[in-house]
Order: structure tokens, then C-alpha cells, then sequence
């Protein structure tokens, strides 16, 4: 049964207000997710007010001026800052985005920040993603063949064939579709999520890969697919702009088609 | 384990902070209008029963029914009705594979909110107006 609020760890408390320079003309606060498991204490959510006309336009510029000038502690995953590594997801202003891809500008009022939802949280805006991942490698995200490879020559596919693929490779796994989702939220210890179901499709749509069956076979199951229930805050949020909850689609037509 | 294990980490808030957007809502709402649906329907069992029970049985409820509290779930019940066969439609063809762009999730959501206004509209109209 889902648990619609947060176990009595989790409760978040006010935390502390880092005021903005003196002179500063374009302030913006950022109210931003606060956990440190060494301190024994529940999550809480500090404030840092931030001079606009000394700060980069993305949040992840923010949050990186934060880290270097205001609060060492502040912690968060981040690589390649142009939206191609996956690592700055998490969920500002409402929704789940990866911060190096979210215009600060883009936001009225405060900025806040939290890390990806529903997830178990390690430290500040970094979630533990092993169930994701785990999940990911439970549909064996390679390809697969039972006849042996060409001797002189790579396996093909015609332009139509690789065109398939197009909205499907371009995944960064960043997570922000799974757990952006409801059904994710309350059943994400049996539900591959839209993330997973993605790459699993990407996968059956290959025209070089032998093992569509089997994998369709692994996904026929009440949880691990059909919770998916077309909600579409998946495809709403991907920072990609990619639809997982139409990859989620084909896969249940093939389903039905395959009988 | 005492720190640094599973259990002991906090879990990330999801309903409290997730913005509601038309997507959850009117998921939300297409499961909500069923339980509803299911509810009046036996509502309207009763009533069916009650006529066939006998008149005193049958005043009974209809008494209740014609109540003003009576009328409101008759109202709800049919905004339900409308709704849930409007996005039911919706449902079904993205059961098709049809409607997924973003752009035509938004334009089939806001027209089955228009259906369910103009349906109800109708039904009520034609029913107090061809009604005794």
C-alpha cells in the first residue's frame, strides 16, 4: 500500500538563511534540500540568497556558486554542465530537470530544490539510485544474438531500421521520468519505471537484436510493465525532451499484437 | 547498521513538492470519477431495487434521491460519468499508440474537460426539460 507521506525520518525542518552580499541588486533565493547523515538530525531546507548579475544563467551555475563561495557542505552530482552526462537531476521548481539545462530566469519566485522524489536520499541532493540501476540491468541492455556475426563485416541496419532508434538512444539516464511518476512512487520495488522501460524498448525496436521475444516475455507482468497507467509526467518532465511513456505504449501493443 | 545503511536514509519528498500539472491531474481525477461511478452505482441499485420492494419501500428512496443532498450526487454522479467515458476514450487511444506527442496529450485533456461540461449540460437539460 502506498505511503502517501513522508516516514517520520524524512520530515523536512527550516534550515538556515545565508543572506545575499551587501550591495546586491538582483537578489534570488534558493531554498535548497538539506540532508547530512552524519549530523543525526531530519532533512531541512536552507536558503541562500543569491546577486543574480554575479551568477551564470543555468541552476547548476548556482548551485556550483554556492558550493564555491557561500557552503562548502552543499552536495550534488554533477559532470558535464551541457545536459549529455545525466548527473544534475533533480527536481526544481516542481518538476524534475537536469540543472544544468534549467535557465534560472525561467523560474518566478523562490528557486527551490529538491533531490529526485521518492527516493532514498544519501546526502543533500544526492539520491541512491542501485534500484534504478538494478533494474536497468535486469533488462539486459545489449544486444543479443543467436546467429553468429558476419565475418567481414559489422551487423547492419538500413537507415529505416536505425531511424526507429531515433527518441530511444538519446537517453542520458538521468531518472527524471521514473521518478517523476506516481506509479514509480508507490511501486518502485516491482515496477521497472519509465526510465527502464524505455531502454528495454529501445532494444526490441532494434532490428538487429534475436531476442525480441524473450523480452517481451521478461516485461508481461502486472508490475514490472503494466503499472504503467499513462499518467505522462514521464514525457512532461524529460529534460531530453524524449517519450517514454510512448516506448511504454508500443511495447504494451506489441503485447496484445503478438497473441 | 548505524549509519550510511538503507534503512536509515531518509526518503526524498514526492507528493509535497511535485507541481500539479494537467497530466497527474486528470489521472488522478479519471480514478477518483470510477470509485465514484462505482459508488453511485449503488445508489442507483437501491433505488431499483426499493421500486421493486413496494411503494413504501420506493418512497423511501425516492424521497431521498429527490432530497436536495440527493440531487448533488446525481450531479456528481453524472460529472463523473461524463468525465470517466470522455478520458476512458482518451485511454483507449493511447491503447491505439495515438496521442502521445505532448502538444495532443494537452489538447485531448482539455477537450475531455470540455465534453464532460457539455455532456453534463445536455443530460441535465434534456432531463428536467422531457422529465415530468
Amino acid at each position: 500500500m502506498a505511503q502517501f507521506t513522508l516516514p517520520a525520518n524524512s520530515k523536512i525542518t527550516d534550515g538556515k538563511t545565508y543572506p545575499a552580499p551587501a550591495g546586491a541588486k538582483r537578489v534570488k533565493k534558493f531554498k535548497i534540500y538539506r540532508y547530512d547523515p552524519d549530523s543525526g538530525q531530519t532533512p531541512r531546507v536552507d536558503t541562500y540568497e543569491l546577486d543574480l548579475d554575479d551568477c551564470a544563467p543555468m541552476i547548476l551555475d548556482a548551485l556550483i556558486k554556492i558550493k564555491n563561495e557561500v557552503d562548502t557542505t552543499l552536495t550534488f552530482r554533477r559532470s558535464c554542465r551541457e545536459g549529455i552526462c545525466g548527473s544534475c537531476s533533480m527536481n526544481v521548481d516542481g518538476t524534475n530537470t537536469l540543472a544544468c539545462l534549467k535557465p534560472i530566469d525561467e523560474i518566478e519566485g523562490d528557486v527551490k530544490i529538491y533531490p529526485l522524489p521518492h527516493m532514498p536520499v544519501i546526502k543533500d541532493l544526492v539520491p541512491d539510485l542501485s534500484t534504478p540501476y538494478a533494474q536497468l540491468a535486469a533488462v539486459e541492455p545489449w544486444l543479443q544474438t543467436d546467429s553468429p556475426p558476419p565475418p567481414d563485416k559489422e551487423r547492419q541496419q538500413s537507415p529505416a531500421e536505425r531511424e526507429k532508434l531515433d527518441g530511444l538512444w538519446e537517453c542520458v539516464l538521468c531518472f527524471c521520468c521514473s521518478t517523476s511518476c506516481p506509479s514509480y512512487w508507490w511501486n518502485g520495488d516491482r515496477y521497472l519505471g519509465p526510465a527502464v522501460l524505455l531502454q528495454a524498448y529501445r532494444w526490441i525496436a532494434d532490428s538487429r537484436d534475436e531476442k525480441t521475444g524473450e523480452r517481451l516475455d521478461a516485461l508481461e507482468d502486472p508490475f514490472r510493465l503494466y503499472r504503467c497507467h499513462t499518467i505522462m509526467n514521464c514525457t512532461k518532465t524529460c529534460p531530453k525532451h524524449l517519450n517514454p511513456a510512448k516506448a511504454i505504449a508500443e511495447i504494451k501493443k506489441m503485447l496484445v499484437m503478438r497473441r | 547498521m548505524q549509519t550510511g545503511g538503507k534503512a536509515a536514509r531518509p526518503l526524498s519528498p514526492h507528493l509535497q513538492i511535485y507541481r500539479p500539472q494537467i497530466t497527474s491531474i486528470l489521472s488522478i481525477l479519471h480514478r477518483i470519477t470510477g470509485i465514484a461511478l462505482s459508488v453511485g452505482t449503488l445508489m442507483l441499485t437501491w433505488w431499483l431495487l426499493a421500486a421493486a420492494a413496494g411503494p413504501e419501500q420506493f418512497a423511501t428512496a425516492h424521497g431521498f434521491i429527490t432530497s436536495w443532498f440527493g440531487w448533488l450526487l446525481l450531479f456528481g454522479w453524472s460529472v463523473a460519468l461524463f468525465y470517466h467515458l470522455a478520458n476512458g476514450i482518451r485511454h483507449l487511444a493511447w491503447d491505439a499508440g495515438w496521442g502521445f506527442e505532448l502538444p495532443q496529450v494537452y489538447t485531448t485533456g482539455y477537450a475531455v474537460l470540455a465534453a464532460t461540461v457539455i455532456l453534463t449540460a445536455i443530460a441535465w437539460i434534456a432531463g428536467l426539460t422531457m422529465g415530468g
